[in-house]
């Protein structure tokens, strides 16, 4: 699959020890994973199984022990870092979404989606209009001016995805982004995140445990042993508007 | 790009606002403490100054007349008036003391002064100066009394006709002027008792009481009920006459100790008010550490609670310098709380002061130098913390 490495995220035999001699912990022992732009894929496996630290390797904050990371046609990791500018990596090129999410709750709604931009050196105006669109897109404009506690979960949810769009990354990590939601907002979650993919060319991996949204995955890695295997997966469309959680 | 700190402070501005005021009352109490010890050291300058005086002579070895007792004849004055460049030259008297007003007293310094001589008051706010040489007082406004009252002081009483304003003893007490030979009486007046018992002594006394030298126990006793002792001559120098060769020739000639003006304010200054400057000066270094401790525990409290969006913010690629900065921001911002709400504290409690309570400009731009410098280094604890936040924490196990 090398077309999906010159633009998606291409892992190559991908290990990960935890800690030396004696105690250490072989977390990722060879993982293979490839996401196309455009595709959401699921990360599933049993606790302990390795997908956070999978994550972390991909996402810039911990370092692998070996093997091998491409990043939106870049190499990223090749026994070692390849990139100097770690901070820089993950602003522009890698968008996070968390189990909660994780806010910075004396930002309004809009600055929390603006300061990606900003941080990135784009003039406010700029980055706030950048911001609104997103929100606008994921039906979560109208609360633009308010402090995040003041939203429900599920607001706060696409807010924090719009953060995570925001700077047009070609990669989204998202580790369990639908645990604290009720099924139907946790399957708009995910008809969101397939909508930006799209929209915006973005590979993403979808870690879960969550029974609700697994059979919306067309493609699942699986991982267990510190290896992974892919399988198909349903590819369920889910098209819940019934409570205007969506935009059309 | 938006002020990070900026929004926490007015996300949280009320833990911000209450903790700058208490911050800023402790920071007040600072100012004050060196409003205090300015108040002193120009407290001093002002007793100086009121005096009139270019050399004060006092008893040989003393440190007198303010910071030791000093004792004088009262007719050394004489000589010294003759000397070249003495102008003026006047007894002068100074004791601490109790003064009743009806059924109140006031803690005053008394001092004796020839009326018109070196000593009397330079300046009055009400009244008029000392004319009679008995029974008549000029009163520092501090002490309460009015133009008109009679006040007690030992067994006699005193009409107060003048007031002053800003005419205190080192140690902050008000001053009550009254003419010489009265408060030399005052300081040397027994009890009744004691005169009865002296003179039985006297009389007793076969050295004393000779048949054969009529006068002789009258003149005995009359001596030792006059008080011919003053604590020190005030001189006034004549234009053109240095104050140090004056000095020089009274040490030579009279065998007495003479101060300049400049040696005065070195012994007030140094000696009498030293120790008290000490001790606020301690005060000083405790309220700067405590206030530092208080910023630093307020700051870092404020950072712990915010190690997730931290965690968060490095994830999504804030530099640690944004983020050092925010909580810097955030610490001099409490300071400059701090810095206003006690300025504006002690410019309002100062006059309620006892003493006087000096509030130079000065002293509050190095106050606010200290604040600025306490708040920095007070967040170098927190933005430790920070920058040891992994961003790896955001996103969890
Ligand atoms: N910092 C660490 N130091 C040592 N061992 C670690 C560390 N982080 C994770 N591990 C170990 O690595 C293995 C994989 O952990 P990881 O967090 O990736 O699991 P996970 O698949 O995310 O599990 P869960 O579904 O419970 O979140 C586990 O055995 C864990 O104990
Ligand atoms: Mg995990």
């Amino acid at each position: 699959m090398a077309d999906i490495c010159e633009s998606g995220i291409c892992i190559e035999s991908l290990r990960k020890r935890y800690g030396k001699g004696e105690t250490a912990v072989d977390a990722l022992k060879g993982v293979d994973m490839q996401v196309a732009p455009g595709e959401v894929v699921g990360l599933i496996g049993p606790s302990g199984s390795g997908k956070s630290t999978l994550l972390k390797c991909l996402g810039a904050v911990i370092e692998p022990t070996g093997g091998r990371m491409i990043l939106g046609g870049g190499v990223i990791y090749d026994d070692g870092w390849k990139i100097s500018d770690l901070r820089a990596l993950r602003r522009d090129k890698i968008g996070f979404i968390f189990q909660a999410p994780y806010l910075i709750p004396f930002l309004n709604v809009t600055d929390n989606v603006a300061l990606l931009p900003m941080l990135a050196g784009k003039a406010n105006g700029d980055a706030r209009k950048r911001a609104l669109e997103l929100l606008d897109a994921l039906d979560v404009v109208h609360r633009a001016k308010a402090m995040p506690p003041q939203l429900s979960g599920g607001e706060q949810q696409r807010v924090a995805i719009a953060r995570a769009l925001v700077n047009r990354p070609p990669v989204i990590l998202a580790d369990e982004p639908t645990a604290p939601l009720d099924s139907e907002r946790a399957l708009s979650v995910i008809e969101i995140l397939n909508q930006m993919a799209r929209q915006y060319e973005t590979a993403i991996i979808v870690v879960t445990h969550d029974e609700k949204i697994i059979p919306t995955f067309k493609r699942i890695y699986q991982i267990r042993d510190g290896h992974t295997q892919e399988t198909a997966g349903e590819g369920k469309m889910v098209h819940n508007t019934k409570n205007g959680l969506l935009s059309a | 790009m938006i002020s990070l700190a900026g929004r926490d402070i007015s996300h949280a501005w009320g833990k911000f606002v209450f903790t700058g005021i208490g911050l800023g009352l402790l920071i007040g109490v600072t100012l004050s403490m060196a409003g205090i010890y300015r108040g002193m050291v120009d407290d001093a300058k002002a007793l100086l100054d009121n005096s009139g005086a270019d050399l004060w002579v006092v008893q040989q070895d003393t440190l007198g007349p303010y910071a030791e007792s000093s004792s004088i004849y009262d007719d050394q004055y004489r000589g010294i008036l003759s000397m070249a460049g003495v102008a003026r030259a006047a007894n002068v008297t100074y004791f601490t003391m109790q003064v009743r007003l009806g059924d109140n007293d006031v803690r005053a310094m008394v001092v004796g002064i020839v009326p018109g001589g070196p000593g009397q008051p330079g300046y009055l706010v009400a009244g008029r100066h000392i004319t009679r040489s008995h029974y008549e007082a000029v009163a520092d406004m501090a002490t309460g009394f009015a133009l008109g009252d009679r006040i007690r002081i030992r067994r006699n009483l005193y009409t107060v006709v003048g007031l002053t304003r800003r005419m205190v003893s080192s140690g902050g007490d008000p001053m009550v002027f009254i003419p010489l030979k009265d408060a030399q009486e005052a300081q040397f007046l027994k009890d009744n008792d004691a005169i009865v018992q002296q003179r039985r002594r006297t009389a007793a006394n076969p050295a004393f009481d000779r048949p054969s030298v009529p006068g002789l126990l009258d003149a005995v006793i009359a001596s030792q009920s006059t008080n011919p002792y003053v604590n020190a001559v005030l001189v006034q120098l004549k234009p053109g006459h240095g104050p140090d060769q004056v000095a020089d020739t009274i040490r030579r000639w009279k065998r007495l100790q003479v101060y300049t003006r400049m040696e005065m304010e070195k012994i007030l200054v140094g000696k009498l008010i030293a120790t008290s400057a000490r001790q606020i000066g301690m005060f000083l270094v405790i309220l700067s550490v405590v206030s530092a401790a208080i910023v630093a525990f307020i700051i870092y409290t404020l950072t712990l609670g915010k190690i997730r969006e931290i965690a968060v913010l490095k994830l999504i690629g804030t530099k640690n310098r944004t983020i050092a900065g925010m909580i810097l921001q955030q610490a001099v911002a409490l300071g400059i709380i701090g810095f206003i709400v006690g300025k504006t504290a002690a410019f309002f409690w100062a006059p309620v002061f006892p003493k006087y309570v000096l509030l130079l400009p000065g002293d509050a731009v190095r106050g606010f130098l200290a604040v600025m410098m306490i708040c920095v280094l007070a967040s170098v604890l927190a933005i430790r913390v920070a920058l040891k936040v992994d961003p790896a924490e955001a996103i969890g196990g």
